[in-house]
């Protein structure tokens, strides 16, 4: 890691004075703490919404949808809208653990932990959705292709219904597993520092006695990605067919081949919203403002900007087929002449101003590297999705082909205190998450900290190796060790010293003038006072070195070995002698 | 044969990789190495032989597609071959778009889970299974190895204090 090349060009991704043990103790610092007062009074409220949303399901089922807003024309409305809204912000988790290491992007490093986690909770809400708006939910076993004893009465595999009880539940169990498979190093981590007993026993619980051998990490590295390279396909497969729902239907303006990816686009582009709304948050609350950096926000926001445009073109290209195809049902429908003047046009221009203006303010980099307007601008367009996903179901529904049974829809109390139901059970899940599991992947902070921690950069690029820079104090009494390498003269083989000299020639007080070795990249202080020990003082004697003398150099100094030949110590004297 | 090993502990990664390296030049055996997080390189430096868990998915991935063929074609080919809303139910390749999602999703979620039950049984992690590694600091910021001791613990000593090791000690293998 050492040799390690990484472009100057690059911004810090873990900024500070930060050690492998001061990734540990930063992750763990909020697990190991206690709640604070105003963690106590979100979660309240947070729980309180839970509650009441749980009282609206409990009053749904017990009593009949009919509590809801629905008619016989528009039988889907808040219930689905909230439902594509909670799986669509559940996929940029996937896409942050998933996509973004088959593209070996390192920043995901800090956000990958917590993007998981709002996949998961996420998609249990979106789960509830399915269940609570059947009619008769008791039997919602029956969508299942369990013998039984009606002749062995099955399911009927054509419908998209039934696909998305497949992807959801593929999806939320697949993600769990990468998620938790992920969390074991971290656990263990936890685990080997509680203090506590019940701490210890629950960590070690958790962590399935992780205990970090060379066959393990070979293991976990593999599973991981091949575990990534199936949740890719399966993040896009998934919103896919939700998108199917609409997509497969005769309705004008859900029948439209373009949704699958418009939606996979649409649930990344919300989901990136919400990874920001809640990382801008937890940075500043959990003190890891030194791993959720600006250029982390600003990463994120390009990802918002692409694919805001992605969905955008969308948007264009499906007033454009509304109109060119000459269908008169298609311009009383979604994105056409009708939405935006129909009754429903202020859901339609909240629509577009939330998805296609206010995101375009991104392309300005000072307001993308802005964390109050990332923070804005992430809960406008998840306003923005939820509309989105309002309009294309409710305004296609409520006029149809045939205009005798066009309607509106106006939601009652249950519909919204669900949803809000919803946004409290996820904050409450989230709220938990915070205080009790490693926020932060911290084995894989660790293993980027060399190459992108800002102390290791700024060391790499005044020549300096970073061999055992990463070691701390308070873990090991390193104070000792360096000093002996450092300030004092070492132990000098004397033969192998004669065999060197006589190879690069000897340098002679009275008669020839010293370098400055320390311009020879890969040279420090110490290393110049070392070779000077030696009796290596000119560039000419560094330029005659060669394979030989490199090994005899580092068999004397015992340090860094291959570090002289790497940095081509003979090639960059040659350069100074001119 | 009770058999002694050395343990070497050391508080940098790269450190670590020139130390086995060194070790292994020696030719000593490497019994294991514990580390905080994954050193890139250290299973090859080992010379650990590759992970096949990447094949096992494949042809769990393989089963998933199977059953979910086999199911389908079951159900709504062979057992109620019924007309609803005007699709082909007379052979599975007429149907055959309409199961693309499901033979889909039940490939991935065969390759998935399968291959992570795998992981956990050969890495033997499973809920109430005890940690093993011997140093509590190994999962915060320390590596350590271990060496197989056969009565050259001097040498062995000076040849891990000489790679860098912060800490050397001899103990009963586990």
């Amino acid at each position: 890691m050492a040799s390690h090349y990484e472009a100057p060009i690059r911004e810090p991704l873990v900024t500070g004075e930060k050690s492998y043990h001061d990734v540990t103790v930063d992750v763990a610092a909020p697990v190991e703490g206690r709640a604070n007062k105003q963690w106590w009074i979100v979660f309240s409220i947070a729980l309180v919404a839970f509650l009441w949303g749980l009282g609206c399901i409990i009053y749904t089922i017990s009593t009949g949808i009919g509590v809801w807003g629905l008619n016989k024309t528009i039988g889907w409305a808040w219930d689905i809208t909230n439902f594509v809204w909670w799986v669509g912000i559940g996929h940029a988790g996937t896409l942050i653990s998933a996509v973004l290491l088959l593209f070996r992007q390192k920043w995901r490093m800090a956000v990958n932990r917590s993007a998981e986690a709002m996949t998961i909770f996420s998609v249990v809400q979106a789960g509830l959705f399915p269940i609570i708006h059947m009619g008769r939910p008791w039997l919602a076993y029956w969508v299942l292709p369990i013998p039984n004893q009606f002749g062995s009465l099955w399911v009927n595999f054509n419908s998209p219904l039934l696909w998305d009880v497949f992807a959801i539940s593929t999806y939320l169990s697949v993600s769990l597993v990468f998620w938790w498979t992920g969390l074991l190093p971290d656990f263990a981590m936890l685990r080997d520092r509680a203090v506590k007993p019940f701490q210890k026993k629950i960590y070690s619980l958790l962590s399935f006695g992780w205990s970090g051998r060379a066959k393990d990490w070979q293991r976990f590295e593999e599973v991981s990605l091949v575990l990534a390279g199936l949740a890719t396909p399966l993040v896009l497969s998934v919103h896919t067919i939700v998108s199917f729902d609409f997509a497969t239907s005769v309705i004008p303006g859900w029948h439209s081949t373009i949704y699958p990816p418009y939606f996979v686009a649409g649930a990344i582009f919300s989901g990136f919203a919400m990874v920001l709304t809640l990382l801008i948050i937890m940075r500043k609350v959990s003190n890891l403002e030194a791993y959720i950096t600006r250029v982390h926000i600003e990463y994120m926001n390009k990802v918002i900007l692409l694919t805001g445009g992605i969905v955008s073109v969308a948007y264009i290209t499906e007033f454009f087929i509304a109109w060119y195809s000459g269908s008169n049902y298609e311009d009383y429908t979604y994105l056409s002449i009708g939405a935006a003047t129909g009754p429903y046009w202020w859901a339609f221009w909240a629509l577009i101003i939330c998805n296609f203006v206010v995101p375009q303010t991104l392309w300005i980099k000072k307001l993308r590297r802005n964390y109050m307007w990332s923070f804005i601008c992430s809960i406008i367009i998840n306003i923005g999705m939820w509309f989105e996903r309002f309009d294309i179901i409710v305004i296609n529904l409520s006029k149809g082909h045939l205009p005798s049974s066009w309607s509106m829809f106006s939601p009652t109390f249950v519909d919204v205190g669900i949803f809000l139901g919803t946004i409290g059970f996820f904050f409450v899940l989230f709220l938990l998450y915070a205080r009790t599991f490693p926020v932060i992947a911290q084995a894989e902070v660790k293993t980027i900290l060399k190459s992108s921690g800002e102390r290791y950069k700024r060391l790499r690029d005044s020549g300096n190796s970073l061999v055992g820079t990463a070691a701390d104090n308070r873990t090991s009494d390193i104070a000792e060790v360096t000093k002996e390498t450092s300030s004092e003269s070492i132990a000098i083989d004397a033969e192998k010293q004669a065999k060197l000299i006589a190879a690069l020639g000897t340098f002679n007080e009275k008669e020839d003038k010293a370098d400055d070795l320390k311009k020879i990249d890969g040279i420090g202080p110490v290393m110049e006072k070392t070779l000077n020990q030696i009796g290596i003082y000119t560039y000419e004697q560094v330029s005659r070195m060669s394979e030989k003398e490199y090994n005899l150099l580092d068999a004397i100094t015992g340090k860094f070995p291959g570090r002289a030949q790497r940095d081509d110590w003979a090639g960059q004297a040659k350069n100074l002698i001119k | 044969m009770a058999s002694k090993v050395i343990q070497a502990i050391y508080n940098d990664d790269d450190i670590l990789m020139s130390a086995v390296k060194r070790v292994k030049e020696a030719h000593h055996h490497i019994e294991e190495i514990y580390t905080p997080f994954p050193v890139h390189g250290l299973d090859k430096a080992m010379g650990l032989a590759p992970t096949r868990i990447a094949i096992t998915s494949f042809m769990y991935g393989c089963v998933g597609i199977t059953v979910a063929v086999l199911m389908m074609n079951f159900i709504m080919i062979e057992d109620w071959p019924q007309n609803i809303g005007g699709k082909p139910s007379f052979s599975f390749i007429e149907n055959m778009p309409a199961f693309v999602p499901i033979m889909f999703e039940m490939t991935v979620f065969f390759a998935a889970h399968l291959m992570v039950i795998t992981f956990y049984m050969r890495s033997k992690l499973w809920p109430f299974k005890k940690a093993e590694n011997p140093d509590v600091r190994t999962t915060d910021d320390h590596f350590l190895m271990e060496v197989t001791l056969n009565n050259n613990e001097d040498e062995l000593t000076r040849l891990l204090v000489d790679t860098g090791a912060v800490e050397v000690k001899v103990s009963e293998k586990h």
